[in-house]
């Protein structure tokens, strides 16, 4: 989907001799013999691994620690093998100005043809200063390396809808990564954190396919994000039955009964946790007695207690009304178009770079 | 300023060269740090600042007491479920609820899989790269390294020759990419990095390792929780109901296969404890051991409230006591009340906080935090693009804690200075044990308080700390089972789940021993509702600036005097302040109670 580093280089009309003397040079600050000048001349002229700049606003790391849980595939095996982690601070070996270096360098080398992944958002009071990376806002950082982005990535809920520092009163006024980047394609991967292989199939399905995931009204991808919690629920047959759990640790709590009661929000959750289910497919949520509390959803911090009963869902019939909550919910922020902007933007970025 | 002393015993001396490093990485959040070395590179100050804050406080007045420990766990995704159990027992302790036993030793398990998980995390993936070389790992021998292996650990089954050579290739290919990912910009020829490349190798090895089992361990999470990162919790006890043998157990959230499921993941980490994450420790501390900088505040005054309790509710019955030493004087254990306004109270004289007099500290029942971002007159750069801070005014979003005035470190490392000073035979056993093993691979014949009370020295005492854990929550599964079988299945307490069961004013605390040290959350109810809420947490003790009287925290305190190779590259301070895990969402939460803006970014 990218052109190799080397043909990048060329195309700026750097020399195959100032090429290889970035190889050696490389080679040297690591410290190894000329032997493998070649081997990175070889490897770069092939097929380099698409960069990903991974950058930390206000958040908490559970979307980086989600990351690493993935099984299939192994965290190892994306990093080592299918994209090149050249920053996320989280991980990465180098510290200060080494580390800021980075950005410039992958910026200027791949130019349109990295991918900006998003974890946590910036904050606008006190001149963004409540986030500050290197001296200066985060925001300047993310401005900086979306600017030549070829696509964003919004981990989470906070990089998606704000989460849990834009909760009323919102003291720091943290946006979500689309309110101040305008003009990338942004793929939402909403969740507090998102399931571990939902984060790697993502980066996996436009590896593997060349294109962005086809995404919905709101800007998540279908795939994962076009069923409710409740619609696939192992326990839905329950509530069908009328079966509910009344309070916590009671029969039908020990029975696996329905949480609907006890303030579950799965009727109106769309994300993929009742059918791919967390780490592993060990269990979710529901699975393990507490109702869902909406995490994925944009502003699920402010809709109500955890434990507040869903009001407009009916114990039978829950089809016409569960549906009239979630379309009300999608069609809140969505925009229709910007699955097609995202993907047709995609293909721009890509037709460009082949004619050049 | 030049040289001057702390009221603590510290020289601070501002004459060198300023060394800047932001971002500090391989920490949760955000943090910079400078240090000003001498002519020999030796570090004279330090300045550590939290360059984060969310406001987590304030979004919580006003909301439903039940709720918050969902709010407050999103504080930090590395130490997931820490922030929410405490919460639930400052709010189960603000209106008497006691939670049944069996809940108790489900959380227990919890509580004690984050450590062996975050611990284990830190090791590998935070802390190792300032130790290990993955570069100099393609020099090595696979043979060599298998030995070296079996030596160190004869019980590991991943040693032979032929699975170091895979691994080892694996990494070559990497490199030979030219694309080298997280270790891009790494400080690969410094002459810093002291092992062997067999070494280099083992350890890399494991680091991967250490990757694909973490996964595995957070599964007991996933069972009583539902997922992880960010387990579910409740105020009364467990979500988790347990059947065991009724009708439709298999779909009940605890049954016997989701028990066994979680014993076996019990076992996976108490193997990867004895077998990798502890020798691997003494192996590469034994490369370094003349490197016995780096105990600052934790060779002097360290706190912890006590924690793991055998018995519910009974203190007395802490496997990991608490309490205060000062001054190294560790034939003096002074006991901690969280409830006394004059023990535990935070200033904010070099934060970017507002007190009405910042002459005096506030206990966070009654804390104030209102925020006030102001650089001090000697800051070298503006407002929004700082090149160097000025200390002597405000320099960190982090407030300062102090116990009774005193500045102290929190972390395994004083839990373990606790433990071994007040007689707890496990883990005095445990440090001499392994203090004895470093001695036989280094050649040295360090005392095991001279070998704790330094960078080396924290990084054992987590290591320790997550082997005992191991081993405790098999107890606690043990115990579980037992329960069961007497016939309790008891998971949840609802006499006061109502609000209408609760007084018209509460007040309550909670703590726990978090993986980076002592964390305690304060709320006061009202009407129902929350009226107060504030956390104290490791990194706010561990990172806190200056207070009032000059006191300096244990950031700063731990990299004074340690030599560098290269001051460009930071190696040692990240060494240093690694060796803490320091966790800046969590420390930096706080906000303006009236949540004021004061000014704001233009967008677009």
């Amino acid at each position: 989907m990218t052109e190799t580093f080397y043909e990048v280089l060329r195309r700026q009309g750097i020399t195959r001799r100032s090429f290889l003397k970035f190889c050696s040079l490389t080679a040297a600050s690591l410290g190894l013999g000329p032997a493998f000048v070649g081997k990175f001349a070889h490897a770069m002229e092939t097929k380099p691994r698409i960069p990903v700049l991974w950058l930390h606003g206000l958040e908490c790391t559970c979307c980086t620690e989600s990351f690493i849980r993935s099984a299939n595939p192994l965290a190892k095996d994306v990093i080592l093998s299918m994209i090149s982690l050249d920053y996320d601070d989280t991980i990465m070996a180098a510290a200060g100005h080494h580390a800021e270096a980075i950005l410039d360098e992958v910026i200027a080398q791949y130019k349109g043809n990295y991918i900006l992944a998003c974890e946590g958002n910036p904050p606008l009071n006190q001149d963004g200063m409540s986030c500050i990376i290197g001296g200066k806002p985060y925001l300047e950082q993310l401005k900086k390396v979306a600017e030549h982005s070829m696509a964003i990535i919004s981990w989470g809920s906070c990089a998606s809808w704000g989460c849990v520092q834009a909760a009323r009163p919102n003291p720091t006024h943290a946006v979500p990564i689309h309110k101040v980047i305008h003009d990338k394609p942004i793929i939402k991967v909403p969740g507090c954190p998102p399931i571990p292989e939902v984060m790697t199939a993502v980066v996996t399905y436009i590896l593997t396919f060349g294109k962005l995931p086809e995404l919905d009204r709101q800007g998540r991808p279908k795939m994962f994000y076009s069923q409710r919690i409740h619609d696939k629920c192992y326990r839905r047959p329950h509530f069908d039955a009328g079966q509910f759990v009344e309070t916590w640790d009671d029969e039908g709590a020990r029975k696996g009964y329905c949480l609907y009661k006890m303030g579950c929000k799965g009727p109106t959750t769309y994300n993929a946790c009742s059918t791919i289910r967390w780490n592993e497919g060990t269990s979710f949520p529901i699975q393990a007695g507490h109702g869902c509390i909406g995490c994925s959803e944009d502003a699920f911090w402010d809709k109500g207690s955890w434990y507040a009963r869903l009001t407009d869902i009916k114990q039978f019939g829950i089809e016409e009304n569960a549906d009239k909550v979630g379309g009300t919910v999608a069609g809140v922020v969505g925009a229709a178009t910007v699955a097609h902007m995202a993907v047709s933007a995609v293909k721009r970025t890509q037709q460009k770079g082949d004619q050049e | 300023m030049s040289a001057k002393k702390t009221p603590n015993g510290y020289t601070l001396d501002d004459t060198g060269r300023r060394v800047v490093v932001d971002p500090v990485t391989r920490i949760e959040g955000h943090m910079r740090c400078e240090v000003n070395v001498d002519e020999n590179n030796v570090i004279r100050n330090a300045v550590s600042t939290g360059t984060m804050w969310r406001g987590l406080e304030v979004i919580l007045k006003g909301r439903d007491p039940r709720d918050a420990w969902a709010f407050v766990e999103r504080i930090c995704g590395v130490c997931t479920g820490c922030h929410a159990l405490t919460s639930a027992r400052a709010v189960e302790d603000a209106l008497g609820i006691r939670i049944p036993p069996n809940a108790h030793l489900i959380r227990e398990m919890m509580a004690k899989t984050l450590q062996v998980h975050d611990h284990v995390v830190h090791f590998y993936h935070l802390h190792a790269l300032d130790w290990v070389n993955p570069i100099n790992a393609l020099k090595a021998d696979p043979k060599a390294t298998s030995v070296l292996q079996q030596t160190i650990s004869a019980h590991h089954p991943l040693s032979s020759p032929g699975y170091f050579r895979d691994i080892q290739n694996r990494i070559k290919k990497f490199v030979e990419s030219g694309q080298l990912g997280p270790f891009k910009n790494g400080y690969w020829d410094n002459p810093a990095y002291r092992m062997t490349p067999e070494a280099d190798l083992m350890a890399v090895t494991h680091y991967l390792e250490a990757l694909d089992l973490q996964k595995e361990f957070v599964k007991v999470h996933t069972v009583f929780g539902g997922k992880n990162p960010h387990p579910n919790y409740l105020v009364g006890g467990v979500p988790c109901a347990i059947n065991m043998d009724g009708d439709l157990a298999a779909g009940a959230p605890l049954n016997m296969e989701r028990l066994n499921f979680v014993r076996a993941r019990i076992q996976e980490m108490i193997d990867f404890n004895n077998n990798v994450y502890i020798p691997d420790v003494i192996a590469i501390a034994s490369f370094y051991k003349k490197q016995l900088w780096g105990g600052g505040l934790g060779a002097r005054s360290v706190m912890d409230y006590g924690a793991y309790p055998s018995v519910n509710y009974d203190k007395s019955t802490d496997q990991l006591p608490g309490g205060v030493i000062l001054n190294d004087n560790w034939d003096e254990v002074f006991p901690v009340d969280p409830r006394d306004p004059q023990q535990v109270q935070e200033f904010v004289t070099h934060s970017w906080y507002k007190y009405p007099d910042e002459s005096k500290g506030l206990h966070p029942w009654d804390g104030i935090t209102e925020a006030n971002y102001a650089l001090g007159p000697n800051t070298r750069g503006t407002r929004t693009s700082i090149e160097e801070l000025d200390e002597d005014a405000k320099y960190s979003w982090i407030k300062a804690p102090r116990w009774r005035g005193h500045a102290v470190e929190v972390g395994p490392l004083s839990r373990y200075t606790l433990a071994y000073a007040q007689g707890v035979e496990y883990v005095q056993d445990q440090v001499n044990r392994s203090v004895a093993a470093f001695n036989e691979l280094a050649g040295t014949s360090l005392d095991a308080k001279t070998a704790l009370q330094s960078t080396i020295g924290r990084t054992l005492a987590r290591a320790l700390e997550s082997q005992y854990c191991g081993d405790m929550m098999l107890d606690d599964w043990n115990q579980l089972i037992a329960n069961i079988k007497a016939g309790d299945s008891s998971t949840a307490n609802m006499e006061k789940w109502d609000p209408s069961t609760w007084p018209k004013e509460a007040k309550g605390v909670g703590t726990a021993a978090a993986p980076r040290g002592a964390l305690g959350h304060w709320i006061r109810i009202k009407d129902g509702k929350i009226d107060n809420y504030q956390c104290v947490v490791p990194t706010t003790w561990n990172g806190s600036p200056r207070d009032p009287m000059g006191n300096i925290g244990a950031f700063e305190a731990c990299l004074l005097n340690t030599p560098v190779e290269r001051a460009d590259e930071p190696v040692e301070i990240l060494r240093s302040l690694h060796s803490f895990d320091p966790c800046l969402a969590c420390s930096t939460h706080v906000m303006s109670e009236a949540g004021k803006e004061l000014a704001k970014v233009k967008v677009r």
